[in-house]
């Protein structure tokens, strides 16, 4: 069976993932990161799908993907914003919630 | 069915286009109203012509009906029951079942009929004269011509509902008519006090039409196939044996009461003398043939209701003679203290319709209906002669001590049929009035009622007096005022708060608001002192003075038997009508009628028996009590009560003929049999010269009395009588007793009307106010102030004081933690994780 | 093509149409005022048109039946569908919802109250219409509550944005006042689903298996809906948020309020609390009733004791509503048939009364009864409509005031079995004095401000002139519809009782018919 290997895969970009949004300074890349996790979700989704045989993981990612996209077409705007107002994209330097 | 017997006694009633379309006659002048609202303006007579032509048009139709109808009577025998036309459409419906709107016409439909739409065109053709250049015109001759639709309406009504709505009708277009002048205060309070007070009355009309309508709908569905609002289905169901004797007197007690509002009985006939406030036509109209005759219509239409409900087959006293007994004394003692002509006619309109309701009350059915028929035409001339006077004479002041006198020189016309129009009303042979007026006293006491008969009496002696004095005060003695052709403003000031409510009579404002233009087109002639009115007024004049010389011998039993067309023609004969499905069980008691039916009866099924009439036209049955036992007369056998009434029938008309030929039938005391009754057996008093001689001699005594009175008092200023009431007390007390009317208005404005608008409403509003919104407000005031109080004390010192109890360890974990919140990304990410790595850890280590 | 032959598509567009416009609408510049209200009213004449078909194709042999019915899956987690349908009772409703948005929009052409802003004011009242017309077309709970919620939010904007001097106060507690009795109405429908075993939130399913309900818990859940629904009515003593409402809202709001809104709550009690909880029905009648008849009388009590004329006339509502209370109560066919008639009568009849007080507002600028005064002199058409409206809101027979209110006034002499008669009889002589108390505050209003002259302060040549002018057009336009269908329904009640009685007898099958 396929699923196995599918998950492994799933926790592999996940595990990157993570590793990316928590080690990487720069706005970008911490992004990107989240998109490897959320495709490592939809892995997940649509192994599991084809396992059962049923829709709901199809239409489950689909939704993810569009979210994922809506997500990044603001995160990028803001990272953008960003950029232009402190000539900077590190996420150190956004540190105004600091308790 | 049926035995041979009485198929052969089926008479086919002869019917005609004009009595099957009868329905068409109120929407005439309903279609002309709108015709007026839309197009009046743009025509020629500003909308004249729509209202004139729609009466004549609905007097034309009506002349058709009655002369269909007099056809229809006379095919038939005097015994039989002259079916009336209904027909009746879908208007509404409730559960399935459609009620109806259409037409019931009879005699008695068709007699109001023509008085109502003879007297509205008259009316009409005057107006044009009195009211011309009145700034509303127009409208003016709409609201007549709706009011006349709203009358038509209800005189045609099939049922209740449809009664109802000709009533309200009526009632809205006197609002409108009451109050046309209403720049002035007190004529938009005497419109609003009509439509008021009318309406306070109303609530017995819903309420007994409610009431009725459900103690008869069971009955009336399964008998005769219609519902319980049906004007026929009621006046069978009233005769059958089958109301409870509470649910109909309830029912009659509570329509009376909208007739006591509706035709100025007393206590609540204080309105009709303020609605003099209207134009003059207005008033002629309202008190001869429309809107004060309603309530003694919806008591003579609805007769048999008010015979069971108020036990007027008995001769102890009821409701409806002792009210109209006390409104015939009371209104036409309240005649003599007034100065304004308009008044003391409105007064004598109500002692009049006292006498009508007298009359219905005692079981004078015929007479009553008479009086209405004879009084419609001398009251419309009266009230047109006093509008002639003001228009042509008195530059419209309708006060008589001040601006009138001596002007029988100056209008001979107006003059003389005012004559004849007062003897009419005073009941002097042969003047119509005497022959109704002298019915109703005579029957009431034939009936048992001898008190009433004697109140009666005395009545027609104040009549005599009061009208004695009104004629002398306005044709006899020396011109005052404008009469005399003085012509002065602050005159009309001073006359005219004669009243004590201040009301003015609306000549006033003819100085007051030059926009009158029919005031002032009067100026032109003003100066030239009193004339006759041109002919447009003269005529009307003359047509009803001369019916009311004339309409009595429509019915004059003193002439004979062959004299009395009224009767043959108007009065429902009390006959058992056959009815198929009378069988039908109704409720528990027909179970007893089951119970004791014969065992070869066939009893129609519940699913079977149709509510139709087969013998719909004139097979009828007259029955005798000749069967021992009455509970089984109840019985089903229609087949063999039928045979065994047509076996007794001839016998008991043979019996009846020798109680002088009236008395046949046992509808109204008995139960009837195989059939149903639509009409009571009532009494008929034999004429009797010595009594009309004495009731026209107690009339002339008092004619004499007072016009020996009043040479003292108003021409000769004799020093004895004149000012009495100032120098006597007691005479002094009784005066302003009457002048303040009873106080009843003082009652109903100032205490009740005034308790209600005031304290009372007012009270209701601070609860409103303060109580139920305080409430509403105390809520969102009280959550915000628990809210702030929660805040002050929970939060801010019990959970401060937690937090302070818990000491420095707290504040040290605070403190701790506080790195934490580095405000750093990719810290919080892994926290994120971490906790939820924790988290799914958490979740394994159960699961297993 | 089997769907098309149903129609069942025509409920669905009817409804959401106006939110079609609304989209339209965002995408028009604000200051393009005219385009605006244009694509409004366009928008609200064909949802109109929509109406008229449904008015068209409905089978009036079958108003008894659910008709254009629609089913779809919506949110099955909960059981909840999209679950529409059209009946006798739902369909006046329905329709009069429409042709109010249109005839207010049209009225608004040149009168948007102040602060303007016309583009907003005419979406808030196309998703008003939206929440309106669902209302009336729900047959599944959880969609009714939503369409019934959704009513809110614009309403309380156009107070709160539109409305008098007093707007923040009058538009929060309408706010406050009627979610509060949503939320009961709410946790109510909540037990009814659980307790009918939490299968569907249909409302033919909880009609069928709510009698089947103990008795006790039925009558705590009708205490529930009763609560939302009074509060929406508004009843005795639920009703202090109806005079600040109306006062203050804009002449439109006080308009769709009168004529729309307040028929959510009896609607709510015709179609929901009473076929699903026969049993407490009967139990909670006789306090319907009483409160009902205390409604008559209080609202008229507090008519009389009113100095400001759209006050006056929203204390007028409290009474009629009583009246279309008192025959729901009854159970009877009479009663809910002159219930249902009276509702669509009251939105007819009251709300032209607002449109008259608010032009008379827009004239005169101020509606204290005292300062008004010869009304029929300066604009004599205004005043005979006011007339015209007094006379149809009395219950003058042959205006379609009178069927609501006699039928009701009969219903009650003979209540469903199992209601006490004697209780009944009472309120039905306290009603027939209500009619008495009723023509006592119209004609006494009509008398004050249309009879007489001008007060000093607004007779001619003292300033006013320009103001006080006659009926206009727009205003001819948005009226005359009204004014004709209050005398044609006056005329010919059968046009409405046919549609109406059918649907009735279904609804009342609980209950013997």
């Amino acid at each position: 069976m396929l699923l196995n290997q599918f998950l492994m895969l799933g926790a592999v970009l996940f595990c990157i993932g993570v590793y990316g949004v928590i080690v990487r300074k720069n706005a970008v890349l911490v992004l990107m990161s989240i998109e490897l996790i959320l495709n490592s979700v939809n892995i997940n989704l649509l192994a599991f799908s084809l396992r059962n045989g049923s829709p709901d993981g199809h239409t489950f990612a689909l939704y993810v993907i569009a979210v994922a996209a809506a997500e990044v077409g603001v995160g990028l705007a803001m990272v953008l914003l960003m950029y232009r107002n402190r000539r900077s994209v590190g996420l150190d330097d956004l540190s105004e919630m600091k308790g | 069915m049926f035995s041979a017997s009485t198929e052969a006694a089926e008479v086919i009633l002869k019917s005609g286009w004009f009595l099957e379309n009868a329905f068409i006659i109120p929407i005439i002048p309903a279609v002309a109203f709108f015709l007026i609202i839309f197009f009046g303006k743009k025509m020629p007579m500003k909308g004249s012509e729509f209202g004139i032509l729609s009466m004549f048009a609905a007097l034309a139709m009506s002349l058709g009906a009655a002369y269909q109808w007099i056809q229809r009577v006379n095919g038939v025998s005097e015994e039989t029951y002259v079916k009336p036309i209904i027909r009746s459409w879908t208007w509404w419906q409730n559960d399935g079942v459609s009620l109806g709107i259409g037409q019931h016409i009879d005699g008695l439909s068709i007699t109001i009929l023509v008085v109502v739409a003879f007297i509205s065109s008259l009316v009409q053709i005057y107006s044009t004269e009195y009211l011309h250049g009145d700034r509303r015109y127009t409208h003016f001759f709409a609201s007549l011509t709706l009011f006349s639709a709203g009358m038509l309406n209800m005189v045609v009504a099939e049922n209740m509902i449809q009664l109802i709505l000709g009533w309200e009708l009526m009632g809205l277009c006197s609002f409108m008519l009451i109050g046309h002048w209403w720049e002035e205060g007190a004529n938009s309070r005497a419109a609003l006090k009509a439509f008021f007070t009318t309406r306070t009355g109303d609530i017995g009309l819903l309420v007994g039409t409610s009431v009725l309508f459900f103690a008869a709908n069971d009955w009336t569905q399964k008998t005769l196939g219609v519902s319980g609002f049906s004007i026929r289905g009621l006046s069978a169901w009233a005769l059958s044996g089958d109301p409870s004797s509470a649910a109909i007197t309830v029912g009659a007690v509570a329509l009376f009461i909208a007739c006591i509002g509706k035709s100025g009985q007393f206590p609540l006939h204080t309105w009709l003398p303020d609605a003099m406030a209207g134009p003059t036509p207005v008033s002629s109209l309202l008190h001869s043939s429309t809107m004060v005759v309603a309530g003694v219509f919806l008591v003579a239409r609805l007769y048999p209701v008010f015979y069971e409900g108020m036990n007027i087959y008995g001769n102890s006293v009821n409701f409806i003679v002792l009210i109209g007994g006390v409104t015939i004394v009371i209104a036409a003692a309240l005649a003599f203290v007034q100065t304004d002509i308009k008044k003391v006619l409105a007064y004598s309109t109500v002692s009049q319709l006292g006498y009508m309701m007298m009359g219905l009350g005692a079981g004078a059915w015929l007479p009553a209906v008479f009086h209405i028929f004879t009084h419609a035409f001398f009251k419309a001339c009266l009230f047109l002669g006093a509008g002639s006077i003001s228009h042509s004479a008195s530059h419209h002041s309708f006060d008589m001590k001040k601006d009138m006198g001596g002007l029988r020189k100056f209008m001979p016309i107006t003059f003389s049929t005012w004559i004849v129009s007062t003897l009419a009303l005073c009941g002097v042979f042969p003047f119509s009035g005497f022959f109704s007026k002298d019915e109703i006293i005579d029957n009431v006491g034939y009936a048992g009622y001898n008190f009433f008969m004697i109140v009666g009496l005395f009545g027609a002696f104040l009549t005599a007096a009061y009208m004695t004095r009104a004629t002398y005060l306005t044709f006899f003695g020396e011109p005052r005022g404008a009469a005399a052709g003085e012509h002065h403003d602050d005159e009309h000031d001073a006359h005219a708060s004669h009243d004590d409510h201040g009301h003015d009579a609306h000549g006033h404002d003819a100085h007051a608001h030059d926009s009158h233009a029919a005031h002032d087109a009067h100026d032109d002639h003003a100066s030239h002192g009193p004339r006759e009115s041109g002919l447009i007024i003269t005529v009307p004049l003359i047509l009803l003075a001369t019916l009311a010389l004339g309409s009595g011998f429509l019915n004059a039993p003193a002439f004979g038997e062959k004299w009395e067309n009224l009767k043959k023609w108007v009065e429902p004969r009390a006959e058992v009508v056959s009815v198929t499905g009378i069988a039908k069980p109704a409720g528990a008691h027909g179970e007893t009628r089951l119970a004791a039916g014969s065992t070869d009866t066939t009893v129609p099924s519940e699913e079977t028996a149709s509510p139709e009439e087969v013998v719909a036209d004139g097979t009828t049955y007259s029955t005798e009590d000749t069967v021992a036992d009455d509970s089984e007369l109840r019985t089903t056998a229609v087949d063999d009560s039928h045979s065994e009434a047509t076996d007794s029938g001839s016998h008991s008309k043979a019996e009846a003929g020798k109680d002088g030929g009236h008395h046949y039938s046992d509808c109204g005391t008995k139960t009837p049999v195989g059939g149903v009754c639509y009409a009571p057996q009532l009494k008929h008093a034999p004429f009797k010269w010595w009594k009309a001689g004495m009731s026209v001699g107690i009339v002339f005594l008092g004619m004499i009395l007072s016009w020996l009175l009043c040479v003292q008092l108003y021409t000769r200023k004799n020093k004895k009588l004149v000012g009495l009431t100032e120098r006597n007390k007691v005479l002094g007390a009784g005066y302003s007793f009457l002048a303040n009317k009873y106080y009843l208005d003082t009652l109903y404005e100032k205490i009740i009307v005034r308790s209600i608008a005031h304290p009372i409403s007012r009270g209701a509003y601070w609860f409103n106010q303060n109580v139920l919104d305080g409430i509403v407000n105390g809520a969102g005031t009280s959550t915000r102030k628990t809210a702030g109080w929660v805040y002050r004390n929970v939060d801010q010192k019990l959970v401060d004081g937690a937090v302070n109890g818990a000491g420095t360890s707290a504040e040290n974990a605070g403190g701790a933690l506080q790195p934490v919140q580095s405000g750093k990304v990719n810290q919080y990410g892994a926290l994120l994780f971490g906790a939820a790595a924790i988290g799914a850890l958490v979740l394994v280590i159960i699961n297993f | 093509m089997e769907v098309l032959s149903d129609h069942n598509w025509v409920l669905t567009v009817g409804t959401f149409l106006p939110l079609v416009g609304v989209l339209i609408m965002l995408f028009i510049p604000k200051a393009d005022e005219v385009l605006s209200k244009a694509v409004a009213i366009g928008t609200a004449a064909a949802t109109l048109a929509v109406g008229v078909f449904t008015l068209v194709q409905f089978n009036y042999d079958k108003a008894g039946e659910m008709q254009f019915v629609a089913q779809a899956e919506w949110i099955s987690v909960i059981k909840s569908s999209y679950y529409i349908g059209l009946d006798g009772i739902s369909l006046p409703l329905y329709f009069l919802s429409m042709v109010i948005t249109l005839l207010v929009m049209i009225y608004s052409w040149n009168h948007v109250p102040s602060p303007g802003n016309a583009k907003a004011f005419y979406i808030l009242m196309l998703v008003l219409q939206t929440g309106m017309a669902g209302t009336f077309i729900a047959r599944d709970l959880v969609l009714f509550f939503v369409f019934f919620e959704l009513v809110l939010l614009p309403m309380y904007f156009m107070i709160g944005v539109w409305g008098g001097e007093n707007r923040q106060y009058a538009s929060l507690k309408f706010f406050l006042y009627t979610m509060f009795g949503s939320a009961l109405m709410l946790v109510a429908f909540l037990a009814l689903f659980f307790k009918t075993g939490a299968e569907s939130f249909s409302i033919p399913f909880l009609i069928e298996n709510g009698g089947a309900i103990a008795k006790n818990t039925q009558i705590w859940i009708f205490a529930g809906m009763f609560v939302g629904f009074a509060v929406k009515v508004p009843m005795f003593p639920f009703h202090t948020w109806l005079p600040d409402a109306h006062t203050q809202a804009p002449t439109q709001g006080s308009v769709i309020l009168a004529a729309i809104l307040l028929k959510l709550g009896t609607y709510g009690f015709v179609r929901i609390a009473i076929p699903t909880l026969p049993d407490a029905a009967l139990e909670w009648a006789p306090w319907i009733g009483l409160l009902a008849v205390i409604g008559i009388i209080y609202g008229a009590l507090g008519c009389l004791a009113q100095t400001d004329m759209k006050r006056l006339i929203a204390f007028s509502s409290v009474a009629h509503m009583g009246y279309v209370m008192l025959g729901i109560s009854t159970l009877t066919s009479f009663g809910m048939n002159a219930a249902m008639f009276g509702m669509v009568a009251h939105g007819l009849i009251t709300g032209m009364l607002f449109f008259v007080a608010g032009s008379v507002k827009e004239r005169y600028h101020t509606l204290e009864i005292k300062r008004l005064s010869g009304m029929l002199v300066q604009m004599p058409k205004l005043g005979w409509i006011l007339g015209f409206c007094a006379m149809a809101s009395l219950g003058l027979p042959g205006l379609a005031g009178f069927w609501g209110e006699f039928p009701a006034i009969l219903s009650a002499y003979q209540p469903a079995e199992g209601l006490n008669v004697t209780v009944f009889r009472v309120y039905m002589v306290v009603a027939a004095i209500g009619t008495v108390l009723a023509a006592g505050y119209l004609l006494w209003l009509y008398q004050r401000t249309a009879f007489g002259e001008p007060t000093e302060e607004f007779a001619a040549g003292h300033g006013h002139d320009e103001d006080i002018h006659d009926v206009n057009k727009f205003e001819w336009i948005a009226w005359t519809p009204l004014l004709i269908a209050i005398v044609v329904f006056g005329v010919y009640p059968q046009l409405m009782f046919q549609v109406l009685d059918p649907a009735v007898g279904v609804t009342l099958k609980a209950f013997g018919g």
